[in-house]
């Protein structure tokens, strides 16, 4: 079976344990959970990750920036990015695709198009 | 004369000769005519044979046919059956999956918000869950002070300085929602918006502890991409006025004995020191 390593970076808790419980339904799912941008960085000089899942309004360091950073860095650059957040008006999403997220997910989320969009990254028919 | 008799005679021997060739040729007519009329009736018994034959396999082949459809029109029957089983199976799946997914919100929701006993973290889930999980953007959490009966916001999200900082209990539709108890929900489209109105809700949710209202949970307007309120909103609504009101109360109880703890503590000292 094999195995997939998901870096979700949240601030809120709930969104967090949600996420997590969602790709806890991926066989083989390994999930690793930051509090904001640079969290994130720091895990992911520790560890390979297949994908990132991230909002944008963190403290400390947003998403938007964590995404540019990673795209910019030629060790995570190809790592895939899914973007979650309550921002969900069509200049957020096309900056946020412009920055280089693979995917952009408006909250509340649907576990059944997080899972989907997951699947469909990873390769699986889902 | 006798010339005459002579040539007669010649000529009915003659006559005889061909007669005789001819019953010949007769006799020989009669038998071949007899071999033919054998082998007719031979032909005859045959054909009648063969085609008695012939009949039984077609019949034979027509009840094979008519079974083999019998078969088919069952098979299709079947799988007529099957594929309906299977389209319910599927649509039963589909009900379970977004049951699961409702569930699984309402699990989060409700772990999150036992999770903590100190009430200003309490309001910070309270807060993440009616954003994340509902989809507002802007609301408040409001409480009852029972000595005033005044509700006053203590948390809110999104909210513009015009916003009534506090209400009296049975005024408005947050007063009335608050003091019946009764959640209110506003008819028509929640998107349908003319700029946010503080003073018409979308929603309000009274925090409820059995019959007793602890404050209120009020929504004024939904994230730009959130146009519908879906069932899991609704049960997340009743799981709110229920836990998170309890979730809120034992936290300020918490709160308040941990100080009432910090002061006899306080003057427990004193009183060794004299």
């Amino acid at each position: 079976m094999p195995e997939y390593n998901f870096l979700v970076v949240e601030d809120s808790p709930t969104m967090r344990q949600l996420i997590s419980f969602a790709l806890k339904r991926i066989p083989g799912s390994k999930i690793v959970e930051a509090n904001d941008g640079i969290d994130a960085l720091k895990k992911l000089s520790t560890q390979k990750f297949d994908i990132i899942l991230t909002d944008i309004n963190m403290p400390i360091m947003d998403g938007l920036k964590l995404v540019s950073m990673v795209r910019n860095d030629p060790a995570h650059k190809t790592i895939p990015i899914i973007i979650i957040t309550t921002e969900g008006a069509e200049e957020d999403r096309k900056r946020g695709l412009a920055l280089g997220a693979n995917s952009y997910i408006p909250k509340p989320i649907q576990t059944v198009d997080l899972l989907n969009i997951v699947n469909q990254i990873l390769g699986n028919k889902g | 004369m006798d010339k005459e008799p002579a040539s007669l005679t010649k000529k009915v021997e003659e006559f005889l000769q061909v007669f005789k060739k001819g019953e010949e040729f007769t006799q020989e007519l009669l038998k071949e005519n007899e071999k033919l009329r054998y082998k007719v009736a031979q032909l005859d018994e045959v054909t009648k044979f063969s085609g008695r034959e012939g009949d039984f396999k077609v019949n034979t082949l027509e009840e094979k046919i008519k079974f083999l459809e019998e078969e088919n029109k069952s098979l299709l029957q079947r799988y007529r059956v099957v594929a309906e089983e299977n389209k319910d199976f599927a649509n039963r799946y589909v009900e379970v999956e977004a049951e699961n997914n409702n569930l699984a919100n309402l699990y989060v929701a409700s772990y999150q918000l036992h999770s903590t006993l100190d009430f200003s973290e309490c309001l910070k889930i309270i807060l993440e869950i009616v954003m994340n999980l509902i989809g507002a953007e802007e609301f408040s959490i409001m409480m009852l002070d029972e000595r005033t009966n005044e509700l006053t916001i203590v948390a809110q999200e999104g909210m513009g300085p015009e916003a009534q900082a506090s209400v009296k209990l049975g005024d408005g539709i947050i007063g009335s929602a608050s003091k019946s108890g009764e959640a209110f929900y506003r008819e028509g489209d929640p998107t349908d918006l003319q700029g946010v109105d503080y003073l018409h809700p979308l929603v309000c949710i009274p925090l409820k502890i059995k019959e007793h209202v602890i404050g209120v949970i009020v929504i004024y307007k939904l994230l730009v991409q959130k146009t519908i309120f879906s069932n899991v909103d609704y049960e997340l609504f009743t799981m709110l006025a229920g836990h998170a009101a309890t979730a809120l109360f034992s936290s300020k109880l918490y709160s308040q004995s941990e100080r009432k703890l910090t002061t006899i503590q306080s003057f427990l000292d004193l009183l060794k020191e004299k």
